[in-house]
């Protein structure tokens, strides 16, 4: 059984899950964020394709030809821009975080909050 | 908690984590092995049935429309969001914007653009506009749609900042504008459903005629429709964020905390 790219997303995402642990600023967790939610497209494209089978386009390919999971990909895609724009509303909260507290270390924050 | 102990509670949570994933990974079929029934089925009519020969398109503007159209407003929420956030505080003035961003924090010039980097940004923007066109407008065809060609159309935006500076952006780019676009094409992908509903036909059903050849531009009713909606609202947004982004560079703080 060829379990390579499952193993590769538990490695992505324990890597991710470690950075946010330990992260001593807001940006790197973010960044850290990130590549947790990587996992999920790695493991998406994954559990979607079927070996040998073409992208699932038919516009050059015959009709019926087989064809990993359309819905898999439709999912990533859609996922990598919200990502993206919501990584943005992170970093907005991250640079209101700098110049109120003028720290960017969340184990300070956390101790600047009550 | 210290940090040591922050270690060890993450260790023990990642074994117990590591343990359910394997017990998982057990149950699945191998990689390459694919047992769902739902991805063949929608393969193989698609093409058939909505005239569209690029499935992941398909799904995304067709048979799972109405989640797109919940993703597409997460991504709107997140702009509006970060129009909030970075909303001008009120001990902050704006620098005078005649100059380039300042390097704040060493209170010096920012260095200038080189030449290079002008020409090179200027070259390339007319192609990422003809790139991002295509991308939004083919999402029936190949590996395109909205989602893609609107993030290539703000890159063009992007470009033209490199190429000039902040106040060439605004003025390409007024807020106003942007963000009207952003709330119409938002606004039109759900107004695409309500037509649907105002025929009679279930919210986002696709009520366009279809054409008769699978993937010609002109084929596959509202995904090509939605998917134009939506290139414009990805590219409005990011304009949006970037501005919002590149808007804080300009800000100055009477009195420093």
């Amino acid at each position: 059984m060829q379990i390579f790219p499952f193993a590769v997303v538990a490695w992505i995402l324990a890597v991710g899950l470690y950075g946010l642990v330990t992260s001593r600023h807001l940006v790197h967790l973010i960044m850290c964020l990130i590549v947790v939610q990587s996992s999920t497209y790695v493991l998406l494209l994954g559990v979607g394709y079927k070996t040998g089978a073409a992208a699932p386009y038919f516009f050059d390919i015959p009709a019926h030809t087989p064809a990993v999971d359309p819905v898999v990909q439709a999912l990533a895609l859609t996922d990598v821009v919200v990502e993206a724009a919501v990584t943005a509303l992170l970093l907005a909260f991250a640079i209101q975080a700098h110049k109120r507290f003028g720290t960017l270390d969340p184990q300070e924050l956390v101790q600047l909050k009550g | 908690m210290t940090p040591g102990q922050r270690r060890w509670a993450f260790l023990i949570a990642m074994a117990g984590l590591a343990a359910f994933y394997l017990w998982g990974l057990a149950g699945l079929p191998g990689f390459g092995t694919y047992l769902g029934p739902y991805g063949n089925v929608i393969n193989r009519i698609a093409v058939a049935q909505a005239k569209a020969t690029g499935v992941v398109s398909a799904v995304n503007f067709e048979y799972r429309g109405f989640d797109t159209l919940g993703e597409e407003f997460i991504l709107f929420v997140a702009a509006t969001g970060v129009a909030t956030v970075l909303r001008r505080l009120r001990d902050e003035r704006a620098r005078d914007a005649s100059g380039e961003a300042r390097d704040e924090a060493m209170d010096r010039e920012a260095p200038p653009t080189s030449g290079a980097v002008r020409m090179v940004a200027l070259a390339l923007t007319g192609p990422t506009v003809v790139i991002g066109w295509y991308l939004a407008s083919h999402a029936q065809t190949s590996p395109s749609g909205g989602f893609q060609g609107g993030v290539v159309l703000a890159t063009a935006f992007i470009l033209i900042y490199l190429a000039g500076q902040f106040l060439v952006f605004e003025r390409i780019s007024p807020a106003g504008v942007t963000d009207a676009v952003e709330a119409v094409s938002a606004g039109g992908f759900a107004a695409v459903g309500i037509a649907a509903v105002v025929a009679g036909l279930a919210y986002l059903t696709n009520f366009l005629p279809l054409g008769t050849t699978p993937g010609a531009v002109s084929s596959s009713g509202t995904i090509a429709l939605i998917s134009f909606f939506v290139g414009l609202e990805v590219g409005a947004a990011f304009v949006l964020i970037v501005g919002e982004l590149l808007d804080q560079t300009l800000l100055l703080r009477q009195g420093s905390r």
